[in-house]
C-alpha cells in the first residue's frame, strides 16, 4: 500500500544533538501522499525533536529533507506552513477569552474578515464532522473540542502534511473516534498525516506505517497492521534485553507496604490510582513500568505524603504513613524524587543551596529552633555536587543554570544521601545523558546494596530491567502483581503493558 | 526587531537598580506632565524631592517623612510577605480601618480611666482588628477557593461603611456637640500615640516599623517559614513537596499582614490623626503595595521605600499648595513610580536581544 503513494515529504540522515544529548541520529524515513504515517517510540526517543524540524521550530545539524522532490529547510513555522506542513500540537496554543474564529484568525498570515472566516470555520467543520460554532468562547470549550479549533486552523490552510502530536492524550474515547474518521477523511483527500504517539492499538487501527524510533535512531519500519501491539512494543523497546547480573542477597523485612491504594487524580486529565498494593522489603528495588499518564504521577505524589490516603494504604516499616505529609514521611524515613525537575522536585530560580534544603531540612538536620543552617546546608549541597559529579560553577547558581541532566544528578544525589530507608523515584534518568544516567543507575544500585528499599517509576524499560529486582507495570491507575524481574521475558512484559485485564488475571492465577 | 530573552539568572545588577531607574523616569515623564499643565517642571519635582528634606521648612517636613513613612512601611511589610508566596491582599486599607476600629474602641471603652496598660492593649486589639479583617478573604479562599484579590478589595468598601458608621453612630464624641469623630486621643493621654522625638517624627507606629522591618527581613532569610513563603511563591508544586500546606501559608501571610496593617491603623488614629473620622483613612493601604514593590519585596527595601514614597506624599502636599497642583497630579506621579517600576523590572529576568529574520544576533 505504503509503496503505491507518490513521495511527499522525505527524511533523509537527520541528525540533531544537543548539548549532552543526540536527540535524533542519521534519521530517514518518508511519508507518502496521503499516508498516515506513525513516528513511534517511548518517551525521549526522539519523536518531539524530529516534528520540530519538519515543522521549522528546530533546525537540523545535518541531513536534509525534501518535499515533493524539492529541497525542504524551513526556518521558522511560518514558511512550514507556507509550504503546505501544519501542525497540532499535544499543549494548545488558545486564548480562552477570545472565541473560535478570533482565535482561528490570530494563526493566520493574512485572515480574512471575521464574517467570511467564520463562515469558511462551519463549512470546514462540516465537511469533516468536527463540530463547532465558529462564535463560542474558547474558555467554555471542553479540551476535545479546542484541540479542533487548532485542527481547524491547519485545516483551513489546505496543508498537504498535517503533523499530530500525541492528539488522543486529551480525548475521550468517543471524540477519539470522531478524531479518526477526520483523519482517515483527509487522508483519503490527499492530505498526509503524520502521527505520533507511544500508544499502540491507536496506530495499529489508524496508520498505513510507522517508523519506529529508539534512541534517537530510527530501528525499524513497519506496517502496524501486519504487526501485533506486542511486535512493535518490542521494536520500540529493542530487543536486546539482556538480564543484567543480579546480586543474590537475602530480602530484608518490608520496608514500604502499599495496600489497597485508591486516590483520586489531582491533575486534570489525570489518573486517579486505583487499589494499588505492592511492598518493598530492605534491599530490593521495584521496577514500576507503564506508558506515561497512567498513574505514574499520583503514584509518586501518594507516596511522596503530597497526596494523603488512609493511614493503612501507605506503610513505612510497619508504621501507618497514608495520611501524613511530606515532612512527616521524611521523618519515617521516606524521600522522594518526582519527575518534573523545574518547578517540583526543584525550585527553579532558587540556588542549589535553597534547593538542597527543600526536601533535606528533615533528615540532615539542617534547622534549629525554624530556623535555617545555611552553612550546614550549603556543606551538604556540596557534598552533593562533589559526589554526584555535577556540573556547576559553585552551589549559588539558581538551579535553572544548570542542564536537564546536571540538575538531575543534583537532584538524585540529594535524595539518595539523606541516608533514608525507603527511597521512591519516578523518572530516574529522563533526558539524561547515558553516562549520567548508568551513573545514576548505579547510585540506586549502590543504595539497595547499603539495605534502602526503592521504587523506580520509569518509561525506560531497559533502565527498569537492569535495576529492578521485581517489576510491575501501571496501567489506567492500576498496578499489575509485581513478579520478579529476572527471567522476565519481552513476552510477559509485553503482555503486562498490553493492558489486558484479562491477562492480568492469568498472571495472579501463575504468580 | 527587538525581542525579550529569558535570562539564564535574574540579573543582580538590575535587581538593584530598578527601583533608581524607575524613579528616573517618573521623574521626567511626570515632570512633562507637570509642563503640560503649564508648571515649572523643574520647580515641581525640586518641591517633591528636595524641599521636604532640604528647603526652608524642612525642619518639620523631615519630621512629616517618619510620620508617613511608619504605616506605609508596617502595611508593606505584611503585604510583602503575602506578594513573595503568591498570596495577592489588595485589602490592607480596610484592615487599617478596622484596626484603627477595633483599637480605638477598646480605648475609648474605658475612657478616661489611666493605666500603662491601655496602650499596649490598644495595639494589641488593632493588631486583631486588621488580622480578623484579614481573615476573612483567608477562609473564603482556603475554604471556596475564592479570589483573595476581589474579596479582600471589597472589604476595603464595607470597612469605609464601618468607618462612617462608627464615626456618626457608636464611637461619636458625646461631647463633640453633634458634629461627626470620636472623642480625640489627645485629650486621653493614657491611650495618646505621642511623639517620642518630636524632630524626627518618631512615635511607636515609627518605631514598630523599623523593628518590623528587621524581624521580616530576618524571617525571610534565615527562618524557614520565609523559606517556605519564597518557595511557594516560586514554585507552589515545589512548595508542596517540600511539605508546605497552602492553606496554613495563606492564612499565615493574610494574619501577618492584616495585623500589621490594623496596627499601623491604631497608631495613626491614636497619634497623628487623633479621632476617628469619616475621612480617617487616607489611602496608605492601597499605597503601600506600591510601596511593597518598590523595596523589590525585601523588607529592608521597603523601609527605604516607604520613605520615598512619603516624600512624594508630604512633597506632594507642598506641590499642592505652594504650586495649585490638583491632588490627581500628585496620584498619577505616584502611580507612574509603580508603573514604571514593574516595567523596568522586566529587565531583572529578561534582556532585550536584536532578531533579524527569526535568527537571533547579538554577543552571549
Amino acid at each position: 500500500m505504503t509503496t503505491t503513494r507518490p513521495e511527499l515529504l522525505r527524511v533523509e540522515g537527520i541528525t540533531k544533538a544537543y548539548p549532552g544529548v543526540v536527540a535524533n541520529s542519521d534519521v530517514t524515513f518518508a511519508i507518502g501522499e496521503g499516508e498516515i504515517h506513525a513516528l513511534l517510540g517511548e518517551n525521549g526517543a526522539g519523536k518531539s525533536t524530529m516534528v520540530k524540524m519538519i515543522y521549522g521550530l528546530v533546525r537540523p545539524d545535518q541531513g536534509q529533507m525534501t518535499l515533493r522532490g524539492a529541497a525542504y529547510q524551513p526556518s521558522k513555522p511560518a514558511e512550514a506552513r507556507r509550504l503546505g506542513v501544519a501542525m497540532v500540537f499535544q499543549h494548545f496554543s488558545l486564548f480562552e477569552a477570545l472565541n473560535v474564529a478570533e482565535n482561528v484568525a490570530l494563526g493566520m498570515e493574512n485572515p480574512p474578515p471575521m464574517r467570511e472566516l467564520a463562515a469558511k470555520i462551519r463549512a470546514v467543520s462540516e465537511e469533516y464532522g468536527l463540530p463547532l460554532d465558529p462564535s463560542r468562547m474558547v474558555g467554555d470549550l471542553s479540551a476535545g473540542e479546542r484541540q479542533r479549533v487548532e485542527i481547524i486552523r491547519c485545516l483551513l490552510q489546505d496543508p498537504k502534511l498535517l503533523i499530530m502530536d500525541e492528539p488522543t492524550s486529551v480525548l475521550t474515547p468517543q471524540e477519539v473516534e470522531i478524531l479518526f474518521r477526520t483523519l482517515r477523511q483527509l487522508s483519503a483527500e490527499g492530505t498526509a498525516i503524520l502521527y505520533i504517539s507511544h500508544k499502540l492499538e491507536e496506530i495499529k487501527t489508524l496508520c498505513d506505517a510507522a517508523t519506529i524510533l529508539r534512541r534517537g535512531k530510527v530501528v525499524a519500519t513497519c506496517t502496524p497492521r501486519e504487526k501485533t501491539a506486542r511486535e512493535m512494543a518490542e521494536l520500540m523497546v529493542g530487543m536486546a534485553l539482556k538480564t543484567p547480573e543480579r546480586r543474590v542477597g537475602a530480602k530484608g523485612e518490608v520496608a514500604l507496604g502499599v495496600s489497597d491504594l485508591s486516590v483520586d487524580s489531582p491533575i486534570p486529565f489525570g489518573t486517579s490510582l486505583k487499589g494499588v498494593s505492592f511492598t518493598v522489603a530492605k534491599g530490593e528495588v521495584l521496577g514500576i513500568a507503564g506508558v506515561a499518564g497512567n498513574g505514574q504521577e499520583e503514584l509518586l505524589l501518594a507516596l511522596s505524603g503530597e497526596l494523603k490516603s488512609g493511614p493503612d494504604k501507605v506503610r513505612i516499616a510497619s508504621h501507618a504513613a497514608g495520611d501524613l505529609g511530606p515532612v512527616e514521611r521524611r521523618r519515617a524515613g521516606l524521600v522522594a524524587a518526582p519527575e518534573d525537575r523545574y518547578g517540583h522536585a526543584a525550585a527553579p530560580d532558587m540556588s542549589l543551596v535553597e534547593n538542597a534544603f527543600l526536601t533535606a531540612g528533615v533528615r540532615k538536620g539542617l534547622t534549629k529552633n525554624g530556623f535555617v543552617d545555611w552553612p550546614a546546608t550549603r556543606k551538604f549541597a556540596e557534598e552533593i555536587i562533589a559526589a554526584y559529579d555535577v556540573r556547576t560553577p559553585g552551589p549559588d547558581v539558581a538551579a535553572r543554570a544548570l542542564s536537564g541532566g546536571n540538575l538531575q544528578k543534583f537532584l538524585m544525589g540529594r535524595e539518595l544521601m539523606q541516608g533514608a530507608d525507603v527511597i521512591v523515584i519516578n523518572q530516574p534518568t529522563w533526558g539524561v545523558d547515558a553516562a549520567a544516567a548508568a551513573q545514576i543507575r548505579q547510585s540506586i544500585l549502590d543504595r539497595a546494596g547499603e539495605g534502602a528499599a526503592v521504587v523506580v517509576i520509569s518509561q525506560d524499560l531497559d533502565e527498569l530491567l537492569e535495576v529492578s529486582d521485581s517489576f510491575a507495570v501501571l496501567n489506567g491507575g492500576r498496578l499489575t502483581k509485581p513478579r520478579p524481574a529476572e527471567g522476565l521475558t519481552m513476552d510477559e512484559i509485553g503482555l503486562m503493558m498490553g493492558g489486558a485485564h484479562g491477562m492480568e488475571a492469568a498472571h495472579h492465577v501463575e504468580a | 526587531m527587538l525581542r525579550l530573552e529569558k535570562r539564564p539568572t535574574p540579573s543582580r545588577f538590575w535587581l538593584y537598580a530598578t527601583p533608581p531607574v524607575a524613579v528616573i523616569l517618573t521623574m521626567i515623564v511626570g515632570g512633562i506632565l507637570f509642563a503640560l499643565m503649564g508648571k515649572n517642571p523643574f520647580e515641581v519635582i525640586r518641591t517633591i524631592f528636595w524641599d521636604p528634606i532640604f528647603g526652608e521648612f524642612a525642619f518639620y517636613l523631615r519630621g512629616q517623612l517618619l510620620v508617613k513613612a511608619g504605616p506605609l512601611i508596617l502595611i508593606a511589610i505584611g503585604l510583602a510577605l503575602g506578594f513573595r508566596a503568591g498570596i495577592w491582599n489588595i485589602g490592607a486599607e480596610g484592615q487599617y480601618i478596622m484596626g484603627a476600629i477595633v483599637g480605638a474602641s477598646v480605648g475609648l471603652a474605658v475612657f478616661p480611666t489611666d493605666n500603662r496598660l491601655i496602650f499596649p492593649v490598644m495595639v494589641v486589639a488593632g493588631a486583631f482588628g486588621g488580622w480578623a479583617w484579614a481573615m476573612i478573604p483567608a477562609i473564603l479562599k482556603t475554604r471556596f477557593n475564592t479570589n483573595e484579590i476581589l474579596v479582600s478589595l471589597m472589604l476595603v468598601y464595607v470597612a469605609e461603611t464601618i468607618l462612617a458608621k462608627a464615626s456618626t453612630g457608636f464611637l461619636k464624641n458625646p461631647e463633640g456637640m453633634g458634629f461627626p469623630g470620636s472623642r480625640n486621643f489627645s485629650s486621653f493621654p493614657a491611650a495618646q500615640n505621642s511623639f517620642l522625638y518630636e524632630p524626627l517624627g518618631l512615635h511607636w507606629g515609627g518605631v514598630a516599623a523599623l523593628v518590623t522591618g528587621i524581624l521580616a527581613y530576618i524571617l525571610l532569610t534565615r527562618h524557614q517559614a520565609g523559606f517556605q513563603i519564597r518557595l511557594a511563591g516560586q514554585a507552589p508544586r515545589a512548595a508542596r513537596f517540600h511539605g508546605v500546606n497552602p492553606a496554613r501559608l495563606v492564612v499565615m501571610c493574610m494574619g501577618i499582614s492584616g495585623a500589621l496593617a490594623g496596627m499601623a491603623g491604631l497608631f495613626e488614629v491614636t497619634g497623628p490623626a487623633g479621632q476617628i473620622s469619616i475621612d480617617f483613612n487616607s489611602g496608605y493601604g492601597f499605597t503601600a503595595i506600591i510601596v511593597a514593590f518598590l523595596g523589590r519585596l525585601n523588607p529592608l527595601g521597603i523601609v527605604l521605600a516607604g520613605f520615598l514614597m512619603a516624600l512624594t506624599y508630604v512633597g506632594g502636599e507642598m506641590a499642592s499648595t505652594n504650586l495649585g497642583l490638583p491632588d490627581a497630579a500628585i496620584q498619577v506621579f505616584q502611580g507612574m513610580l509603580l508603573f514604571f517600576l514593574l516595567a523596568v523590572d522586566v529587565l531583572t529576568n529578561y534582556r532585550f536581544r536584536l532578531s533579524v529574520g527569526g535568527a537571533v544576533k547579538g554577543a552571549k
